[in-house]
């Protein structure tokens, strides 16, 4: 019972921790370049690295963190630009090859000893250097606390039926919840809505009654960070939600169908992959800064690999779906957690010894997006009839 | 616009007579000048490789009518068609290739531009956007919409009245094509007709001077093709001109006021549909000595008119055996 607790709280840490809405963020750019547009972009790691170079180049070297931003925007704006201007013209499978090199290109320049005044090479900037104005704007105060400040051990000292009913229930909300948003109508009409939220809100609840975490409030990687993380998480996906129900969106899903019949139809169809591949290039960065706030910026862990984490998660959550991406990032982290935990605490040290779980966690997650793409391509809130993985 | 949907406006060249007076008094040479032409094509050449698939030295559209771009599979037709309308460049581009739509040189334009300009086209091979809804569809083709503005977008205030008055007008169109019931649903579950009528619909959306069709009838059962011809007939009494592509001259026939014949990548012949089917050089390069016989009428199985066919079969290959052997060994 305790092993599972440790496994379910680890698995909530993960999903909760400030990386996981980092990538969600990230996915959510993606969702517009992949899931709407259908633009084939292989380097959304690229897009984060430069975001999270632009924030903490110019924290370190002395401006002002809002500047910070200003710059990892601007370098993932040009860096979509210098990608796009010469692939968006041809097909599709140009622009993954362009920024699938591109991303390494970033990458490697920044491992260069050449640049190790600016970016540190290798070893990377350490998170030291320029977290400070981040951590000086929270207004959490001190101290340590968890989120909902009533949990599981205070009622009859946390007994295992007290667990056991409640993770029944949380499964049984969660269930009722996928249900309701794959019938479609979850926000339809003012009553469905509030029944939508108020589920949504009870789960959450129940969620943090079984697996409290507690965390600094401010700190390196506390409470403070998590608040600013998961508030630009709802951020973006609100304007998301706000792009693509226009007829702005329409054109994207268009130009995803067939370019040259958007084009017969009098629409610029260049000028709008190139403001998808912008925009989703800019959630990237904003991705970028906030996975390098509460660690350090290292080019290695922007690499090729994230690129296609961010896949999974966008698949496994549903591809031109609103909320696929943020429920892809939590699943993916959680469960990839699960696994390496799971197999921690089970499988003896003479099979799988510690680093090799951390392995085998990735051997399943690959495992997981080939059993996606074959069994459900829609991802799980994705609706087939629109959006089947077809490249 | 509105008004222009709810009432039909009648159109100058609804009336025969003022089609006919339109289309004589000039000789029906290939590439003749005409009155009021709306398209005029100069110098047209494109070749992949070494082969000349479009050369078309000069063409006029008039304006109103509904004009015919026949000729046998691979003359040409849907070449020509992308290169008027921007899909692909001329081999000629800036040595003498020009053509100008409305008064307007668009040889330089892009596809969009061209469409924007008011010459909407449809393509052989439809192109109905499956995974979208028919009205989303339909909501592509209109134009000016202030919602596809990146930053308007996210404001429903500034497009969410352009974009009930764009749904009035597609709800029409939809209508007039029997789609309305379909409206909501995916367009790839439509029937290949269905979707024929959708894309003409959408193309109608932005309310084109111009109409140029790529085999619209391609694939199409013969009641629907009638309704098609009935379509096509309205837009052209609605002022609107139209300009299609079609290997089947039968079908043609009826409704066409001009017929431009093309063959291996060449104007050949223009004129209205019978005079051009009674041109030696059509028949020669295209329509064939049997071109009055329907293969799908009963009368052709009937003994007599096999043995007929089959002594002309046997006639002509007698004609060719002669002229090889005259030409002697190669």
């Amino acid at each position: 019972m305790d092993t599972i607790q440790f496994i379910l709280n680890g698995m909530m840490r993960e999903a909760l921790s400030p990386q996981t809405a980092a990538v969600a963020i990230a996915v959510i750019g993606l969702n517009i370049h992949f899931g709407f547009t259908g633009l084939l972009n292989m380097g959304q790691s690229g897009f984060m690295l430069l975001g999270a170079y632009g924030f903490a180049i110019s924290i370190w070297h002395g401006l002002p963190m809002i500047v910070g931003v200003l710059f990892g925007f601007g370098a993932a704006f040009i860096f979509a630009l210098v990608l796009g201007a010469p692939t968006l013209k041809l097909r599709g499978d140009y622009l993954a090859i362009v920024t699938i090199s591109a991303a390494e290109i970033i990458r490697y320049v920044g491992r260069s000893a050449l640049l190790v005044d600016f970016t540190g090479s290798a070893q990377g900037i350490p998170g030291s250097q320029y977290r400070t104005p981040f951590a000086n704007l929270s207004f959490f105060g001190s101290g340590q606390f968890t989120l909902i400040p009533f949990n599981y051990t205070d009622v009859a000292d946390g007994a295992a039926w007290v667990r056991i009913i409640g993770w029944l229930v949380a499964i049984a909300v969660i269930v009722l919840i996928v249900l309701r948003f794959r019938s479609g109508g979850a926000f339809r009409g003012i009553a469905q809505a509030a029944g939508m939220v108020g589920l949504l809100v009870f789960g959450l609840l129940l969620l943090f009654f079984l697996f409290p975490v507690p965390q600094q409030s401010t700190g390196v990687n506390g409470w403070w960070v998590r608040f600013v993380a998961w508030i630009l998480v709802a951020v973006s996906t609100l304007v998301v939600y706000l792009l693509v129900r226009s007829p702005w969106g329409r054109l994207l899903r268009g130009i995803r169908e067939d370019e040259d019949a958007v084009r017969s139809l009098g629409k610029n169809v260049f000028s709008i992959k190139m403001q998808a591949l912008i925009i989703g290039g800019l959630f990237g960065a904003l991705g970028g800064i906030v996975y390098v706030l509460p660690a350090s910026v290292q080019p290695d862990s922007m690499g090729r690999s994230l690129t296609f984490f961010c896949y999974t998660a966008l698949l496994l959550g549903g591809a031109a779906t609103i909320f696929g991406p943020v429920l892809g990032s939590v699943l993916f982290f959680a469960a990839r957690i699960g696994i390496k935990y799971t197999a921690a605490a089970y499988v003896p040290d003479s099979i799988m010894n510690n680093q090799q779980t951390e392995q085998f966690s990735y051997i399943v997650v690959g495992v997981a997006l080939m059993l996606i793409v074959i069994f459900r391509p829609q991802g799980i809130l994705g609706n087939k009839r629109e959006l089947r993985f077809n490249v | 616009m509105s008004d222009h949907m709810t009432q039909p406006a009648v159109g100058a060249m609804a009336d025969p007579a003022a089609r006919l007076a339109l289309t004589s008094g000039f000789e029906a040479t290939p590439g003749a000048t005409k009155p009021d032409a709306i398209l005029r094509v100069d110098n047209i050449v494109r070749q992949f490789g070494g082969m000349t698939a479009v050369d078309v030295q000069h063409l006029e559209v008039q304006r109103g009518l509904i004009t015919a771009l026949i000729g046998p599979n691979g003359a040409g037709k849907t070449t020509f068609f992308n290169l008027i309308t921007g899909f692909d460049k001329p081999t000629t581009a800036g040595k003498g290739a020009h053509w100008e739509f409305d008064g307007r040189t668009i040889d330089k334009t892009s596809a969009s531009s061209v469409a924007r300009s008011g010459m909407v086209r449809t393509f052989q091979l439809t192109k109905a956007l499956s995974a979208m809804t028919v009205i989303d569809n339909m909501m592509l083709g209109a134009q000016d919409q202030a919602g596809e503005n990146l930053f308007k977008s996210m404001f429903r205030g500034t497009w969410g009245k352009q974009e009930k008055e764009n749904e009035a007008k597609a709800d029409e169109l939809l209508a007039r094509f029997k789609l309305l019931e379909k409206k909501h649903d995916y367009a790839g579950s439509l029937s290949g007709g269905q979707r024929k009528l959708l894309e003409m619909a959408r193309a109608l959306m932005s309310d084109p001077k111009m109409i140029m069709l790529d085999e619209p009838m391609a694939g199409v059962n013969p009641a629907l093709t009638q309704s098609l011809l009935g379509h096509i007939q309205n837009l052209r009494d609605e002022g609107m001109t139209v300009l299609f592509v079609e290997h089947d001259m039968h079908v043609v026939r009826h409704i066409s006021d001009w017929v431009a014949v093309m063959a291996e990548g060449r104007l050949v012949a223009e004129g209205s549909a019978d005079t051009v089917m009674s041109d030696p050089a059509v028949i020669d390069a295209y329509l064939g000595a049997h071109h009055d016989t329907d293969l799908g009428d009963d009368a052709l199985l009937t003994d007599e008119a096999l043995e007929e066919l089959a002594e002309e079969v046997a006639a002509e290959d007698a004609v060719r055996q002669a002229e090889e052997e005259a030409e002697g060994p190669k």
